[in-house]
């Protein structure tokens, strides 16, 4: 399994589940910030976007819709959503519009958080504030390495939240499941390779953290991020939409900084419970590698890329999008 | 979300540096203060941030891999085997 989206386009667009023999399977696991960023969240988003606050987020972001809305629906009924490539886009917007609040809405994984949490030390304008949904992936893996009915044989780790954590990041849940795990690149062939490296693993029985990513990950990351990170955030438990409440995933703004906590400012609550998808959507089997897209009962009859049911369908890295993308109609398991 | 790119670090100020990505692709004001970039190094960005200095004898060293993989007659696995074995185990 691996647990990254760029991984999953890397295999899907170059079509490696093909080139693999019959008892092969390589599953998709939570490697999509987007998808799984709690619908009460997008809700918090949306509603402050029409009470106007200007809301500033990634592309993506701003069409997963939450409960009801997502915040274009926001956009088109009067609220002020603006797409920004960075955290600084948002830094510069709310400084060039002083007499505005914003709400810069922080989603993505610990490789995102880092440029966050330094422009969070660097006192940014006091009419922007932050509403994280930033998520932790180590905990995640390790959630998905015990679960019985997933019964993955081995993790190819995602190379760029790596580069920041380190693999030591990933130690503690190595031990405690035992399972092979492979820290990969994006390119193809470190695809491919990772792959072999795992397969080794598993037919010698021997199960080992190794790096095929060598060009970018080290044993203890980077530690000027994880610096910045850990002076602004606190970790805490997180809420994967369709997935679980889990511990130690979530990263909450630590009580130094609340004057740039969105929550705090306007006395909002962090995103809990269990809360569902469209009727009949399978996307939080889809999110977890449960189930391979065309598996779902919507996908590409109701849900298409065109007109998205379910954030797995929205995100870039959305495995219905990608697949949706590539027009895969047939699930692509084991062949034996 | 986590897409990074590497590029090659052309000029430094401060917190921000040039990077050029290649084909004529330069970017302005990245943001290298989560790292000690210097002009020479290739850099991952993400989101106008780098997030890492890329080992350039670590990347050299995996391009001849691939190159070495690539050249591999396919129909002998046998010199496949032993670059998994000899350069990446």
């Amino acid at each position: 399994m691996h647990v990254c989206g760029s991984h999953e386009w890397t295999i899907t667009h170059f079509g490696i589940r093909t080139l693999l023999p019959d008892n092969v399977e390589v599953r998709a696991g939570p490697g999509c910030p987007v998808c799984v960023t709690p619908a009460a969240d997008i809700d918090m988003a949306a509603q402050l976007s029409l009470e106007g606050k200007t809301i500033l987020t990634y592309g993506d972001m701003t069409r997963a819709r939450g409960s009801t809305l997502s915040l274009s629906d926001a956009k088109a009924s009067g609220g002020e959503v603006r797409i920004v490539y960075s955290v600084h886009d948002a830094i510069e917007i709310a400084k060039a519009n002083p007499k505005r609040e914003h709400v810069f809405f922080a989603v993505g994984f610990e490789t995102t958080a880092p440029p966050t949490a330094y422009e969070i030390l660097q006192q940014p304008p006091h009419n922007l504030t932050f509403l994280t949904a930033y998520r932790y992936v180590p905990p995640a893996v390790e959630a998905v390495a015990n679960s019985p009915d997933l019964a993955v044989s081995g993790f190819m780790n995602a190379g760029h939240a790596s580069t920041v954590t380190g693999m030591k990041a990933y130690e503690s849940c190595f031990k405690s499941t035992r399972k092979p795990m492979v820290f990969a690149g994006f390119e193809p062939i470190d695809v491919l390779i990772s792959i072999a490296m795992l397969l080794r693993q598993i037919a010698s029985n021997d199960p080992k953290m190794e790096n095929e990513y060598t060009r970018a990950v080290t044993w203890e990351g980077n530690l000027r991020a994880q610096a910045a990170m850990d002076k602004v955030f606190d970790r805490v438990d997180g809420y994967w939409r369709g997935v679980a409440t889990i511990p130690g995933s979530g990263f909450r703004i630590r009580s130094e900084f609340l004057e740039c906590d969105t929550r705090a400012r306007f006395g909002l609550k962090e995103a809990s419970g269990d809360e569902q998808f469209v009727p009949q959507a399978r996307c939080g089997e889809v999110i977890l590698g449960k189930i391979d897209p065309p598996e779902c009962p919507l996908y590409m009859k109701t849900c298409t890329p065109a007109s998205p049911k379910g954030p797995t369908m929205v995100s870039a890295e959305g495995t219905c999008k990608i697949w949706a993308d590539h027009k895969i109609l047939a699930t692509m398991r084991c062949r034996v | 979300m986590c897409l990074a790119y590497p590029g090659k670090v052309v000029k430094v100020d401060g917190d921000f540096a040039r990077v050029d990505f290649g084909e004529g692709t330069i970017k302005e004001g990245v943001n290298v203060s989560l790292v000690e970039a210097k002009i020479g190094n290739y850099v991952l960005v993400h989101a106008g941030y780098a997030i890492q200095i890329v080992d350039e004898a670590e990347a050299q060293q995996t391009l001849e891999y691939w190159r070495q993989i690539l050249a591999a007659d396919p129909g002998n696995r046998s010199g496949y085997e032993q670059q998994l074995k000899g350069g990446l185990s």
